[in-house]
């Protein structure tokens, strides 16, 4: 399990360590984009920007799709940040529950125990 | 009586632990101080499960908790969320083994439904509880995870996401 989530995140990190790719996601966080859009903000050319795609697109953090002769460019269902945050937030929705949970228990157990009390007398 | 006594300690803090621990499951553990026997029941009596499984900080009412609780058995969870339209969870248990074991389905999700299994395991005073979600495909577990986390500030989490590379950097 452990090496399961390794290799997810060795393929986002290796995709994140670049300045321009984790402002491409940050771009495209906001509104989705074409490739020579992202291109013309970040100042570089099409080849150098599609290079910078593909590797995002390789980790699943982006996902490009092909409208007429227009490839748009939106977040990828691997939002590994994401996932980390939601599991931690399912975490925290457990713990709350499970300590409520441990109050029930807690009043159950005080019960039983006068009930033993009574039983003795 | 004292409400707690000397063989009663204040309770450690049992911490929490959630992991993806793989493609298609979810697995969450907590130390509950108290007997498999009682935490069994807090789960599978009606009255006592309405107690806990909706927190107030959830923001949520249950409306309604209908529990059949042996195999084959069905359940029906209906909650509310301020103005919005009430939503039912419901399923059935597949597996009812007092006081160390309990299995139920997800139905209200379709085919992408998960199976939920709880385990009570007595450690000492204490009980282990590990709850497993194992989804039908890791696209359904993707998809679970995506669908609560679309209303996410990007902002926020591009913050966390920059701190995180700096520490490996």
């Amino acid at each position: 399990m452990v090496q399961y989530t390794h290799a997810r995140l060795n393929a986002s990190f290796a995709a994140l360590s670049d300045a321009t790719r984790r402002g491409v996601l940050e771009q495209i966080g906001r509104v989705d984009a074409s490739i020579s859009d992202l291109a013309e903000q970040f100042d570089m050319t099409l080849t150098g920007m599609k290079k910078h795609v593909g590797i995002l697109e390789q980790a699943g953090l982006l996902t490009t799709e092909k409208v007429g002769r227009v490839r748009t460019c939106r977040l990828g269902p691997r939002r590994l940040e994401d996932e980390t945050a939601w599991i931690e937030r399912y975490r925290r929705l457990w713990d709350a529950r499970f300590d409520e949970l441990e109050k029930v228990v807690g009043t159950l157990k005080r019960k039983e125990k006068r009930n033993e009390r009574k039983d003795r007398k | 009586m004292n409400a707690r006594t000397a063989s009663e300690p204040t309770p450690m803090k049992n911490r929490t632990t959630s992991e993806r621990k793989s493609e298609r499951e979810l697995v969450v553990t907590r130390t509950i101080n108290g007997p498999a026997r009682i935490v069994f029941e807090a789960w599978t009596k009606p009255e006592l499960f309405k107690q806990w499984w909706v927190p107030k900080s959830f923001g949520l009412t249950l409306l309604s908790c209908d529990m059949d609780v042996r195999p084959g058995g069905k359940y029906r969870l209906v909650f509310k969320h301020g103005g919005a339209e009430p939503m039912a969870f419901y399923g059935r248990y597949t597996d009812v083994t007092p006081p160390s074991r309990l299995v139920w389905t997800n139905e209200e999700g379709g085919e992408d439904g998960s199976v939920t299994t709880v385990t009570f395991e007595e450690q000492g005073d204490k009980t282990l509880v590990v709850l497993t979600e194992l989804y039908p495909s890791k696209e359904a577990l993707d998809a679970a995870i995506a669908s609560g986390s679309t209303s996410g500030d990007m902002s926020e989490t591009f913050e966390q996401l920059e701190e995180l590379i700096a520490t490996l950097q």
